[in-house]
């Protein structure tokens, strides 16, 4: 077998071990916490009678263990089930709010990752330079600022002052895609200027660490423009820490993103796990966190073999 | 107004002008634009509705775990959307109950037996007609013994439920004269067969019907050319309810645009908000209030010296001006104020004095180890700040009172009505003994100050049956200066509801049963 595919082999089978104790962690964590299901859903308006009877009804009397067990027989017949608090199939709901966090991340990724990469070269070919020091200097202005901030401010100018775009991203499913983009317009931007300088700044560091080396000065002496040296020299070297700390962010993208959700009211999977676990909703915090792990697992993967597919020495072990 | 404005304003309404222009014309007159705009306002007002449009309402208060079953309703944004698609027989409006799916009512046999007769020719969204049975059913399904409701708490007391005909008939067990208003609690939602088929269906006698549900996010609403009053109420074509617990991103919202209407104006920036030329702020006060619990059973709150001292302690005033900004009014030490019916203004206002508070809290004999006040973020907006002050008020009458902040997750569950003194709010009830009987009563589910007096419960039961106004008037009015004297609940404010709207937006009237007209701005408004 090709050391590559045994190696997803393992990584794979590894991943499906750690999702087991990764929902094992979510169940017993969400266990812990205080109150349960029905009495989230009453609240102030709960009776000893209609708590008992919501319980019966949510199945919640049963032993811990059972319950687990069904969740994880039910996931793994692919059926999801039905969310303990309004009975939506949680495939359902997972589907429009997962589809929703990727159309936001896919589109932030699209323009955050090209134009970090992009610009670490540039900082790096004119290192120590004015733009090396203004694309350093803004992005990590930007990355300081906690998001929430930045996500005010741009919805102060672009839609208060300005009306540009709109101040929340509203995203039926009917709408056509153009539409669509100017509405999460302000939600791509924050999140572009929250991962950009983490991405430009590795890029900048791989890069320059390479350009130390032997191979490069002998690249420069033998003629080539300094882009040049760095697209056709040093870049491919220095990829793998790169799509490592891409894959990070996209990770970040994907899960992290629930504050910037909250400020746009942008319907994605983060609003969906905190309403979650608020309303102590176990089945769906369960398959929510699932699916983060997941995502986490698959990039980190895709990371690693990126690496190893870009250095030789890896690529051939003896 | 000069009679140029005037006529220039009658253009607008009349169609022959565009706003812009009349602004513009206005302008050149010589006038500011929040006066044109005023102007503009009254002649669409005195023009009557304007049909067609869509409202889009900024509500905060829906999760995506919101359900269409009214059963489980505890949020804004899903009763808020109830109303929209759905009637309880009654309606709580600014001037009394108004009549929804039943078209009229009666008491009798000392307010014991209530038969509400159900309004011809009704059908409900799916075109089925709406039957005595239905009601029926409803009642059934809310407070039978397998009943999840959240009205199961006010279902109590009910003898037998039968129809008759087109007439639901219902006999308490005690006599009640308010018994109409508890029929118009939001959970009581007519549905068909009562929901017992399908609760979330969201199949209901409203003005709208529902279109698009996404739980957490948005709602979406159609004008039911079939009801019975669409004629009356109801003036746009489509309903939008969009999703913003975010207090800025609501505020953005309104400012740019994006939606006509948004509840929960945070207090902080309700003036500047105000200034806005295209925004108003309206201000209701309601029947809600904040309050500080104390268990009147468990000590030190056992001891009526200690809570007198701690309600003389409190500066009420500094608490409006300072967690209110003002949006609100002081309590006095019951959970009842002017906004109710029978309310008994003489009963004199609890003062802020720190030496009666601490001539109370030595007469207390209190050991001098601190007395703990449970908060959090959640209890109410402002609880902790709230908390502080009265700490500091505390502190300069003598009284060690030490404030310990508890995490807002599960605090309904683990602090509210089990911890002896704790921060909390109540959103008020439509007349007294609904009030008092939800968290007074001996036997009541949420008595969270463990106030238990036969004697209180004897009048509460006599007040209820009472036919006789001024007497029940008189009724109330001694229990609240019992409670005022020695409950244990500590009342420091009654918040106004605070809403921002639109200036396009016309027909707005307040209702202090709630916020946003108490939700029925979707009937009773139009855009201008």
């Amino acid at each position: 077998m090709h050391p590559i595919v045994k190696l997803v082999a393992q990584r794979l089978s590894l991943g499906i071990l750690l999702l087991f104790a990764a929902s094992a962690l979510l169940f017993g964590l969400t266990e812990i916490l205080p109150g349960d299901a029905a009495q989230a859903q009453l609240g102030q308006s709960a009776t000893p009678e209609n708590l008992a009877n919501l319980r019966e009804e949510m199945g919640l009397n049963r032993p811990a263990l059972t319950r687990y067990a069904q969740w994880i027989g039910g996931i793994l017949t692919g059926d999801m089930g039905n969310a303990l608090s309004n009975k939506l199939p949680i495939g359902e709901q997972i589907g429009k709010r997962l589809g929703a966090t990727m159309f936001l991340a896919f589109w932030a990724a699209l323009i955050s990752v090209p134009v970090a990469i992009l610009l670490g070269l540039v900082a790096v070919r004119y290192l120590n330079r004015w733009p090396d020091k203004v694309i350093s200097g803004s992005t990590l202005a930007a990355i300081s600022l906690p998001e929430f901030m930045i996500a005010y401010i741009l919805i102060f100018v672009f839609a208060v002052k300005l009306g540009w775009a709109p101040s929340f991203a509203n995203v039926p499913p009917d709408m056509p895609l153009l539409e669509k983009l100017h509405s999460i317009a302000l939600p791509i931007a924050v999140l572009t200027m929250v991962v950009l300088a983490h991405m430009m700044r590795m890029t900048r560091a791989a890069i320059l660490n390479v350009m130390q080396s032997a191979y490069i000065e002998t690249a420069e002496l033998k003629g080539l423009s300094s882009f040049e040296v760095i697209r056709k020299h040093a870049f491919p070297n220095a990829v793998a820490p790169i799509v490592n700390v891409v894959m990070i962010n996209l990770a970040y993208l994907v899960v992290g993103v629930v504050v910037v959700e909250a400020v746009f009211a942008y319907p994605g999977m983060g609003q969906y796990l905190v309403d979650a676990v608020v309303k102590r909703d176990v089945p769906v915090v369960l398959t929510s966190g699932i699916i983060f792990s997941a995502v986490y697992i698959i990039l980190n993967m895709i990371a690693d073999i990126v690496s190893i597919l870009s250095n030789p020495r890896l690529r051939h072990p003896k | 107004m000069s009679n140029e404005l005037k006529l220039l304003s009658t253009k607008v309404t009349a169609g022959t002008m565009t706003r812009r222009e009349f602004m513009s014309k206005a302008a050149a007159l010589g006038v500011t634009a929040a006066v044109a705009s005023t102007i503009l306002a009254d002649a669409a007002y005195a023009a009557g509705p304007v049909k067609g449009g869509t409202f889009r309402m900024g509500v905060s208060g829906g999760e995506s775990t919101n359900s269409q079953d009214p059963a489980t309703w505890a949020s804004d944004a899903p009763l808020a959307g109830g109303f929209i698609w759905g009637e309880a027989l009654v309606y709580p409006g600014p001037n009394g109950l108004e009549p929804k799916v039943a078209e009229s009512w009666e008491g009798s046999n000392a307010a014991k037996t209530w038969r509400f007769k159900v309004r011809k020719g009704i059908t409900f969204s799916d075109g089925t007609a709406v039957t005595a049975e239905d009601v029926l059913a409803t009642m059934q399904r809310h407070s039978n013994e397998d009943s999840k409701s959240g009205a199961l708490g006010i279902m109590k007391g009910i003898e037998s439920m039968r129809t008759d005909g087109d007439v639901f008939e219902l006999t308490l067990v005690i006599g009640n004269a308010d018994l109409p208003y508890l029929m118009a609690d939001y959970h009581l939602i007519i549905q068909p067969n009562g929901g017992f088929d399908n609760p979330a269906a969201a199949i209901g006698t409203g003005l709208y019907t529902l279109e698009t549900d996404e739980p957490g996010v948005r709602m979406t609403f159609k004008k039911n050319p079939n009801h019975w009053a669409a004629d009356e109420m109801g003036h746009y074509d489509e309903v939008e309810l969009i999703v913003l617990n975010d207090a800025t991103a609501r505020t953005a919202a309104l400012q740019s645009g994006q939606v006509d209407t948004v509840n929960r104006v945070e207090p902080k920036i309700a003036k500047l908000l105000g200034r806005a030329p295209t925004i108003d702020v309206k201000t209701t006060s309601g029947r809600g209030h904040y309050v500080f619990i104390a268990h009147v059973d468990t000590a030190p709150f056992d001891n009526n010296e200690l809570r007198l001292a701690l309600k003389h302690a409190m500066n009420r005033q500094e608490m409006v001006d300072k967690i209110l900004q003002g949006y609100g009014s002081v309590g006095n030490d019951m959970p009842i104020n002017e906004a109710y019916p029978l309310f008994d203004e003489t009963i004199p206002q609890r003062s802020f004095d720190l030496e009666k508070a601490a001539a109370h809290y030595k007469a207390s004999g209190h050991d001098g180890s601190p007395i703990i006040l449970r908060t959090a973020d959640g209890a109410f907006p402002g609880a902790v700040d709230a908390a502080a002050l009265f700490q500091q008020t505390c502190q300069a009458a003598g009284i060690p009172l030490e404030i310990k902040r508890e995490p807002n997750d599960g605090y309904w569950s683990e602090v509210w009505n089990v911890q002896p003194y704790c921060a909390s709010y109540w959103g008020g009830r439509p007349v007294q003994d609904q009030m008092y009987s939800t968290a007074y009563l001996s036997s009541a589910d949420w008595n969270d100050t463990r106030w238990k007096r036969p004697e209180f419960d004897a009048m509460l039961l006599e007040a209820r049956a009472e036919l006789d106004e001024g007497k029940r008037k008189e009724i109330y009015s001694k229990m609240g200066r019992m409670l005022n004297e020695e409950g244990g609940v500590m009342v420091p404010m009654f918040n106004d509801f605070v809403d921002g709207l639109s200036t396009e937006i016309q027909g707005w009237e307040t209702n202090p049963s709630g916020p946003q007209m108490y939700w029925y701005a979707f009937a009773k408004t139009w855009k201008a």
